[in-house]
């Protein structure tokens, strides 16, 4: 922080704007990245470009660690201590924007027409949020693999359907040469849940919450398709195709790099690390369970506090930041895709032919973004324990049952999420 | 005759010490997991983790982890305010509780029973369970500074330090232990003509050794470790205590190695404050011993 | 307390103030502010006005209800049985989404027991909280005692006169110093279901006749895996304390005792127990408060799981007020855990008072 200020000193007064710097207005800005070095170190450049380009506003940056970043812009928000800019994890923005605690971006919705539908933060028609990437789930596998085991290499046109999924978890289980067919993540008990397995349930039909109305989940969450997928869930653990919730983190981390694994269900992000160790490395997309492939969208992305007094220079630095350099130079350093195709043909991993090109068409694709609801915090959370408890063992439909009373309850409770 | 005692009195001293170590090997290893741990990159730490490697300084050890952990994150400065936030409660604390239980214990006054009932059972109530409320009600709080009155508490290191001064537990450890006292001194002295203060400062005090010490841990310990409150109050870096410097070393996939470094470097203070602790208080039980 | 002492208003109320100040400040104020809360409606964050909904987030909590299911009957009316012959019963939905039974409408099943061909269920309207209550019960009596009696055990070992004595009462007091947090990670690795360091030791004490146990997996080994972590860790500062309390009793009385050539036990029955009866009520108090504010393991080794078999108030409590954004709940929790906890103090207090 302190040498941030001089940094940031030390180039307004290297490019003679000293005395115009008495006029100049400071933006405070929080950004989730304390602790990534790669990160920090790009937000920072974006920072200090900034203030070097103009002499109304002076951007300080404040980093917090990601895994308690949501409880503490919870306790500034509750304390009225919220920065003018901040980012937040995409499906979480309609729940601050209903309480009150974002403007809507004063930027026209045009300025982000080329970027990808998972980056732009829509709540109540209004554009709260902007993304500089976006992030993919795939089926990571080797190409040695899927030979060896005689499957088909599914592609975005004909992805796996339930039964060649089934059939390639079964064919990888009894060559015996894995301790588990797939790596589901199940140790990473977080958002992670909704985000990676909330598209299979979708696949299946069902869905976390009624999306025309957002004012109940049943039938979504305990109708026949939820049900159907609740039983092939816990079938992948009962049948011991897939490590369950006690997973070792470090078995998660390592384990389809070490071969533990034939298939991980993963996030991009950790694609260009795997891409190192794992030389035949293969993403494939997500299956398609009857209603269509879906993967989740939505990733960080920045918005404005309603307290922010100036949400001018706020738009300012939010459009300044959104520039395909900046985007390109995100995506080469953390693996991540890009918001527009023009910056993408800039990165090394995401131009036509790079190594992980195929996330951008799948992102434009398959990508759906998790319930645009306010009600999304909590229905997440529920959902999160419903897949740990089936995957557990529990019954199916009464354990769908109780998601969707618990669901229904905390919609009630807070008068249907409307915006008053 | 004699030579078999001795062989005896041998053999019951190698097996009281045998007893000592296999006891102690069950409370070292986590420990040693961790500082071995700290010397090897994350690959190799995690696949020891499945045999007794992980307590043995094999493989490829460096220096590395540490590096990286000053790297990411500023570890001195997160070990500075942990140690300043920390001692000064404990202080403030073994001050305001032990007055507070030397009058509960031998202080006559109106109202007393009714307040120490009330002050034990605050130590029912956990503090995550308060944790919102008490985060509103600092967020309005008055503050005389340099600068004149400010509102609200936040960000800062009184935050961190006033509310945790006094505590049930604390004034319940020395009120148990000030009943244990010898009466008689207290009554000699005040025969004397020694006040109340004088009682305490010489009287007292100084046969308070081991409450003072078993209080200092357990309030060090805590202040220490925390991690749910810093993380709501404070929001600037400059503030930030240890605990929740832990958290920049969980990005998407923890940095093992890393963190180990960062975990054996946080631990020092706090085995350091033992040993000093230790010795105070194996000093104090000698001059108590007399007592009984 | 002290009635021959002359009583002292103004002294006795100037030493006191300090602490009692703080106390009403930072820990009674925010508690009564809970208790306001659990009478309400109150959100962690939302734009609604808060209202006064009375006692409904206590019954929300507590309700509980007892129904009776008969197996179901083919149309013959012969009863329907599974494969292995076990009758078969209706799913709990029938009667908890059925327009005829509206009062069961949100409750899920907490147990049941079958007789014959009727199944009887308890079922609650929170079952995850009645889980949590009886876990957290089922947590403080058993690590309370077995905490407190190894923690004795080690302090006579270590209250030897040895040599380098000192160094093992610092090994022993080691896990204390390092955080539960940071030991829990710790043990997550030891407690490995597949190929951790506690199943792969046994398996070699036993020369492989051990199968490997998912110890945080398991509905049954999970809450009996963190107490063992949990009695480890905090061992050796009760352990310190027993050791202050055993250093209060006078060598002379041991002296004593050794003239009159009593054995061990008897020293130990006649000399040190009645030495250490503040430092016991003194032990087992911070034990058991402890163990009722059970959180930090949970929250980093299994988040309450598997199947609800780690739920605790005080990570329910937590869970509920920040993850489901629902203070009003969270403030329950805390309000029901004071009530049970003062209820068994002052319980305590009746059967020990001196008559």
């Amino acid at each position: 922080m302190k040498l941030f200020n001089v940094t940031a000193g030390a180039v307004i007064a290297a490019t003679g704007l000293y005395n115009a710097a008495f006029a100049t207005t400071t933006l405070s800005i929080w950004y989730h990245g304390a602790g990534n070095k790669v990160e920090s170190k790009i937000i920072n450049q974006i920072i200090d470009d900034f203030n070097a380009s103009q002499s109304d506003w002076k951007v300080a940056l404040e980093s917090f660690p990601q895994n308690s970043y949501n409880d503490s812009v919870t306790a500034a928000a509750l304390a009225g201590k919220l920065p003018d800019i901040l980012d937040m994890d995409g499906p979480i923005m309609p729940n601050w924007a209903w309480s009150g605690y974002l403007q809507p971006l004063p930027i026209p919705e045009d300025h982000f027409k080329n970027f990808l539908p998972g980056t732009k933060g829509i709540y109540d028609g209004k554009l709260y949020s902007i993304g500089l990437w976006d992030a993919a789930v795939v089926l990571y596998a080797r190409k040695s693999t899927l030979k060896e085991l005689g499957l088909r290499t599914p592609t975005l046109d004909k992805p796996w359907t339930k039964d060649e999924f089934d059939h390639a978890l079964q064919a990888a289980k009894s060559s015996a040469k894995f301790d588990y067919a797939i790596d589901l993540g199940m140790s990473d008990k977080s958002e992670w849940y909704t985000y990676a397995f909330l598209p299979f349930l979708q696949s299946f039909g069902g869905g976390l919450v009624d999306r025309k109305t957002y004012d109940t989940a049943e039938g979504a969450l305990n109708g026949d398709a939820a049900i159907a997928w609740g039983n092939w869930w816990q079938s992948l653990f009962k049948d011991k195709l897939a490590p369950g919730t006690s997973q070792d983190p470090a078995d998660h981390e390592n384990g389809f790099i070490d071969g533990k694994y034939a298939f991980s269900w993963n996030g991009n992000w950790n694609a260009v690390k795997t891409m190192a160790k794992v030389d035949d490395v293969e993403f494939l997309p997500a299956p398609d369970f009857g209603q269509g492939p879906t993967i989740g969208a939505a990733s960080w992305q920045f918005g404005i506090s309603a307290s922010s007094q100036h949400p001018d220079g706020a738009a300012d630095f939010i459009k300044f930041a959104t520039q395909d350099k900046y985007l390109a130079e995100f995506s080469n350093a953390i693996g991540l895709i890009p918001a527009t195709a023009s910056a993408a043909q800039m990165t090394d991993n995401y131009k036509d032919g790079g190594a992980l090109s195929v996330f951008f068409n799948l992102s434009k694709a398959q990508a759906k973004k998790r319930p645009v609801t306010p009600g999304y915090v909590v229905e997440s959370k529920v959902f999160q324990k419903a897949a740990a408890d089936i995957a557990d063992g529990a019954g199916v439909t009464d354990t769908l049952d109780a998601s969707v009373d618990q669901i229904d309850a905390d919609i009630k409770r807070n008068d249907g999420y409307k915006k008053n | 005759m004699a030579a078999i005692r001795a062989d005896n009195h041998r053999l019951r001293l190698a097996v009281r010490y045998l007893v000592l170590i296999l006891i102690a090997a069950i409370f070292i290893f986590p420990l040693m997991f961790m500082v071995m741990s700290s010397f090897k990159p994350s690959d190799q730490l995690l696949s020891d983790t499945s045999s007794l490697r992980a307590f043995l300084p094999v493989g490829d050890l460096s220096l590395h982890n540490y590096m990286g952990a000053f790297e990411r994150a500023p570890v001195g400065l997160f070990v500075v305010n942990s140690i300043f936030v920390t001692s000064t409660t404990v202080l403030l604390s073994l001050l305001v509780c032990s007055l507070a239980g030397f009058s509960f214990v031998f202080l006559q006054w109106r109202g007393r029973d009714v307040m120490l009932s009330i002050v034990l059972a605050t130590l029912i109530v956990p503090f995550e369970t308060i944790a919102i409320p008490l985060l509103l009600e600092v967020s309005k709080l008055p503050w005389l500074g340099l600068s004149g009155l400010e509102w609200g508490w936040l960000d800062s290191y009184r935050v961190q330090i006033i509310p945790w001064i006094a505590d049930g537990l604390t004034i319940f450890l020395f009120v148990q232990y000030f009943k244990g006292l010898p009466e008689e001194l207290i009554e000699a002295a005040r025969v004397e003509g020694a006040s109340w203060l004088q009682i305490y400062l010489r009287v007292v005090l100084p046969l308070s050794g081991p409450v003072i010490a078993t209080a200092a841990i357990l309030k060090f310990l805590v202040m220490y470790n925390q991690y749910l409150w810093p993380l709501i109050v404070v929001q600037q870096e400059q503030y930030r205590p240890v605990m929740v410097g832990l958290q920049y070393f969980f990005q998407l996939s923890p940095a093992w190695g890393e963190i180990m470094a960062y975990l054996t470097l946080i631990t020092v203070p706090v085995l350091a404050f033992y040993l000093a602790l230790q010795r105070a208080f194996i000093a104090s039980i000698a001059t108590t011993g007399v007592k009984g | 307390m002290r009635s021959s002492l002359t009583s002292a208003n103004r002294e006795g109320w100037a030493f006191a103030l300090p602490g009692i100040v703080l106390i009403f400040a930072f820990i009674i104020t925010p508690f009564i502010l809970a208790f306001g809360f659990s009478l309400t409606n109150q959100r962690l964050i939302s734009p609604n006005p808060t209202r006064y909904v009375g006692l409904e987030n206590y019954q929300q909590m507590l309700g509980l209800a007892f129904v009776t299911l008969d197996a179901k009957q083919d149309p013959n009316g012969k009863v329907a049985t599974d494969p292995s012959g076990h009758p078969e019963f209706p799913p709990l939905r029938t009667i908890t989404r059925n327009a005829d039974t509206p009062q069961y409408r949100g409750m899920q099943e907490w147990f049941r027991w079958e007789t014959g061909t009727q199944a009887h269920l308890v079922i609650a309207r929170d079952v995850v909280f009645w889980k949590a209550l009886v876990n957290t019960c089922l947590f403080v009596l058993i690590v309370a005692p077995v905490q407190a009696g190894l923690a004795l055990g080690l302090a006579l070992l270590i209250n030897q006169k040895l040599r380098g004595i000192t160094l093992f009462r610092t090994i022993y007091f080691m896990p204390v110093v390092v955080s539960i947090v940071v030991v829990s990670l710790l043990w997550r690795f030891i407690y490995d279901g597949h190929d951790g360091l506690l199943n792969n030791m046994l398996a070699g004490l036993s020369f492989g006749h051990f199968h490997p146990v998912d110890w945080l997996g398991n509905p049954h080994t999970a809450l009996g895996s963190i107490m063992v972590m949990s009695i480890w860790q905090a061992v050796g500062f009760h352990m310190v304390i027993w050791l202050s309390g055993l250093q209060t009793i006078s060598p002379t009385l041991y002296e004593a005792a050794a003239i009159e050539g009593s054995s061990s036990w008897q020293t130990f029955r006649y000399v040190t127990w009645p030495g250490l009866r503040h430092t016991a009520v003194l032990v087992l108090i911070v034990i058991t408060m402890q163990s009722f504010a059970l959180f930090s393991q949970i929250d980093v080794m299994t988040k309450g799981g598997p199947l609800d078999s780690t739920q605790t108030l005080v990570f329910q409590a937590v869970q509920r007020g920040y993850g489901l954004q629902d203070i009003a709940g969270g403030s329950t929790i805390s309000v029901i855990l004071f009530v049970i906890v003062l209820s068994i103090s002052l319980l305590q207090r009746w059967l020990t008072r001196e008559r």
